[in-house]
């Protein structure tokens, strides 16, 4: 055991950003890499890579999910993989003129919603290849998958046909 | 009967003028003063309260976890039972049936519901990216998540299926900013016109910046308490009546399209050809309404509701809630602003007090904020706390506040009536 009652916490040469002294505002700098697993959805990832969008289809009831999901909402089952076709229809649309801080950098961006014949529900995605003024309810639209994929749902996005 | 517990009422409440920044005091400070005004309107003292509920939304707005024992504790509350709850953008709504439920079972018999949200600590595009994380984000958040977008998408497909024209929801913005000019606890009150809503920016289309609400800080207190409490405390508590909670899948894409959960007043042949709830109607808001007027024997909610404090946050939400809420049938909710029936002196008055759009929504604090504006509507007591009678709606007996969260996941709609 030492006692020093001359001990001193080090002195540094960073400081703090001060944006107001009257209130004293400081910035506060925050940043951390998560582990994310995509648990029950990562066949839906690494499918996007064989250029296959996959959904589900539950094993008892038959419900159909664009957007997959492990078990059924409606009966509580499980659901098995099931590949969607890839072609279908603009269900509903916008243009993003602004968004959040990520992806302010894209814009204008199009989101769609994608209907597909048979299928019972959505699969919100990108659509590029178009305007605003150029999308339509119900107009189809195809399915394309990038070459370098990022493990991220924007591995597939869509174009009119 | 479900809801057959203790008599509940409100017997006050306070709220902090929300604003886009007040960096000069803190979440705590900001609940603390709409606490005591809350407490120095009924006289009720510290000791009175027997215990409470923490509303607030996000820990990434403070990167503070564990804000509401901060509250508990700068307002002298410990060590009395709270705890925190939290549902997305219906946290206050939530959080409010919640102080309902501590009463009514008489766990207490005086619970103090507080909110708050201070969003100021980030940038807008950084609070619109906090908020998108309240979307799946496997599937939503990456392909470019954001709220406005997702109402957006709504927004359209509701024109579709219905010939809603963005003429109506600039309609909205203009009776909710409109109402604020007499509200001095909103945020951004103005006179407007359709040209002036369509001719600011577009941020997602047909959205533009006045048919979206803004980032805000600010806190909102409600003091709930038994029959007993409340008549030894106020002469003019106001009852809850009944209190109903509906929810919804996460994603928009995963909404079913079967069949309308029909109200009292409505019929299946109403809705022949209508694929529902689909993306353009909010079926926890249904459910919700559904439940409260059950518990409150309302089965004609236009003629039986005088004043609604509702969730804005989009014009566009304000019209499909008009439908959820059974104010008129699916579709009709673009006529029902054009007759003028949501407005201060229309049919049934819809957000008097500017609402989300113009009041401002400190996420947590909004909910509550609805529940203190609809306290002070069914007491008469507008002009005494705005110091301005235009937004008393005449006659105010019996009203709904309703809260809303994600893309309709979690809604309630609870009824409150005037006792006096």
């Amino acid at each position: 055991m030492t006692i020093n009652r001359d001990a001193k916490m080090p002195e540094t040469q960073s400081g703090t950003e001060v944006y107001s002294f009257d209130p004293l505002v400081v910035k506060s700098h925050y940043e951390i890499d998560y582990i994310h697993s995509y648990g029950q959805d990562s066949e839906f990832f690494r499918a996007l890579g064989k250029k296959k969008l996959m959904g589900s289809k539950c094993k008892k009831c038959g419900y159909t999910y664009a957007t997959p999901r492990g078990h059924c909402m409606m009966c509580g089952s499980e659901t098995e993989w099931y590949q969607l076709p890839n072609e279908g229809r603009i269900h509903t649309f916008t243009t993003c003129y602004f968004g959040s801080e990520e992806f302010l950098s894209e814009t204008p961006f199009n989101l769609i919603m994608v209907e597909f014949d048979g299928v019972d529900s959505l699969f919100m995605s990108r659509l590029v290849g178009a305007d605003q003024e150029d999308m339509k309810i119900g107009m189809k639209v195809k399915a394309k998958f990038r070459r370098n994929q990022k493990f991220s749902p924007t591995d597939v996005y869509f174009v009119p046909l | 009967m479900k809801h057959k517990g203790h008599n509940v009422y409100m017997v006050s409440g306070g709220v902090t003028k929300f604003a886009k920044s007040t960096p000069e005091m803190d979440f705590r400070l900001r609940v603390k003063k709409a606490f005591d005004y809350a407490l120095n309107d009924a006289n009720i003292s510290l000791s009175d309260i027997d215990g409470s509920v923490a509303s607030y939304f996000s820990d990434h707005f403070q990167r503070q976890l564990m804000s509401g024992i901060m509250v508990q504790d700068y307002l002298g509350l410990t060590p009395k039972p709270s705890k925190r709850v939290e549902g997305g953008g219906a946290t206050g709504g939530l959080a409010f049936q919640t102080g309902v439920q501590e009463i009514a079972s008489g766990r207490m018999d005086v619970c103090a519901v507080y909110g708050f949200e201070t969003m100021s600590h980030v940038n807008t595009w950084k609070g619109n990216e906090f908020i998108a994380l309240a979307s799946d984000t496997n599937f939503d958040y990456p392909v470019g998540g954001f709220y406005t977008g997702y109402y957006a998408m709504m927004a359209v497909r509701h024109m579709h299926e219905f010939g809603t024209t963005v003429e109506q929801l600039a309609k909205v913005s203009i009776k909710n900013h409109g109402n604020a000019i007499h509200n001095p606890y909103a945020q951004s009150p103005a006179k407007l016109t359709i040209d002036d809503v369509r001719n600011s920016p577009m941020v997602a289309y047909p959205l533009t910046r006045l048919d979206v609400c803004t980032m805000s800080d600010g806190a909102a207190v409600a003091i709930l308490a038994s029959e007993e409490k409340a008549f030894e405390m106020s002469d003019n508590p106001v009852l809850i009546k009944s209190i109903g909670t509906g929810t919804d899948t996460m994603r928009l894409s995963d909404r079913p399209l079967g069949k309308v959960t029909l109200l009292p007043n409505e019929k299946e042949s109403d809705y022949r050809n209508l694929k529902y709830p689909g993306v353009h109607s909010f079926r926890a808001g249904r459910t919700a309404a559904k439940e409260a007027y059950e518990g409150a024997g309302i089965t004609d909610p236009l003629e039986e509701l005088d004043v609604i404090e509702l969730h804005d946050a989009y014009t566009s939400s304000e019209i499909q809630t008009y439908e959820d809420l059974g104010l008129c049938k699916y579709g009709e909710g673009g006529p029902f602003i054009d007759e003028g029936k949501s407005e201060l002196n229309g049919k049934v008055a819809v957000n008097p007090s500017g609402g989300l759009l113009a009041s401002g929504h400190p996420v947590g604090a909004s909910g509550i904020m609805q529940g203190v504006f609809m306290f002070w509507q069914l007491q008469h007591t507008i002009k005494k706390h705005f110091k301005d009678d235009t937004l008393q709606v005449k006659n105010a007996k019996r009203g709904l506040i309703h809260s809303h969260a994600g893309t309709g996941t979690y809604v309630t709609a609870t009824i409150m009536e005037a006792v006096k």
